[in-house]
């Protein structure tokens, strides 16, 4: 038996469908935003198995720019979540919905 | 033969880990998780061969975001357990798991129909190519360097704008600002709430 392809694919589709289930049922906006890493990280995984396939690295630098857009997002985010808490304390996403002001 | 075990054993971490994440009440909890799932793709990597994006997937991921998610749970004092009595959409549940289901079934259907065409393509990657002649190390520096370099540029201008961006949303507003913001905010918010919020506080 060896690993092929299509495993890291399947693997890739069950962990972006858990981060999107997750970000659907979640309302805790930090745990939102984790369950978005997860499907960010089920990507890149299938992109280095595709890279890895079609022998190109450009699979990898593909994962290298997610890896930026990621932390990128994660900085604005939090920050958005520190100051909406700043104003009014707010335990879930459903509690930021009125966003004036 | 190792190489199967290998794959096996860092899929089930990653993906105890992903579930983790999602069922965990504790936000904490569920960035610990989340620090599993990515020590287990780092695993993928090394698997593939993919050393540097490894490491980084470390430092970077691991080593910095999560970090900071965990500073920002400490820092607001939220590590309360989600209440999942509440459904603040009739149906939100059921419908999730169902489009998640979907979703899991087009992307099966995806990879059943489109195997034959992803396996077995070998292609002269050229400059690109994933060979022995070069480590992976190596080869991402030369093509990061010269065809996706204004990429690479953008991508600082990119973190500049999300350093700014942080400092200006998170700074502490001046006393005559916070003032006049919230008189702003009392006198707007009843028009903006609808009845049920209102009712609620």
């Amino acid at each position: 038996m060896e690993v092929t392809n299509d495993w890291y694919l399947l693997l890739s589709a069950v962990m972006f469908v858990i981060g999107a289930v997750g970000l659907m049922l979640r309302r805790n906006p930090l745990v939102m935003f984790m369950c978005v890493e997860l499907m960010l990280n089920a990507v890149n995984i299938s992109f280095v198995a595709l890279g890895t396939e079609l022998n190109d690295v450009s699979g990898q630098i593909a994962v290298f720019f997610v890896l930026v857009v990621a932390a990128v997002e994660v900085v604005v985010g939090l920050a958005l979540v520190v100051a909406i808490n700043r104003r009014r304390a707010a335990a879930t996403a459903d509690d930021m919905s009125v966003l004036r002001g | 033969m190792t190489e199967v075990i290998v794959f096996v054993v860092g899929a089930i971490i990653v993906l105890s880990g992903a579930v983790g994440v999602v069922a965990s009440p504790n936000p904490v909890h569920s960035a610990l998780f989340l620090i599993q799932t990515l020590f287990g793709v780092a695993v993928l990597f090394v698997l593939q061969e993919a050393h540097f994006l490894a490491a980084v997937q470390i430092i970077v991921y691991a080593g910095a975001i999560v970090i900071l998610f965990l500073f920002v749970i400490m820092l607001l004092g939220v590590d309360t357990a989600d209440n999942w009595s509440v459904e603040p959409i009739g149906g939100q549940r059921p419908l999730a798991v169902l489009v998640g289901a979907a979703l899991f079934g087009c992307g099966l259907a995806l990879l059943i129909v489109m195997s034959d065409k992803l396996t077995g393509i070998v292609r002269d990657g050229g400059e690109r190519a994933l060979d022995n002649q070069f480590t992976d190390v190596e080869r991402i520096g030369r093509v990061l360097f010269t065809d996706y370099a204004l990429s690479f540029e953008i991508t600082a201008a990119l973190l500049t704008i999300a350093v700014i961006g942080a400092v200006v949303l998170t700074r502490k507003l001046r006393r005559e600002e916070f003032l006049a913001d919230l008189e702003r905010v009392s006198m707007e918010l009843p028009a903006a709430v609808p009845d049920e919020i209102n009712e609620a506080h």
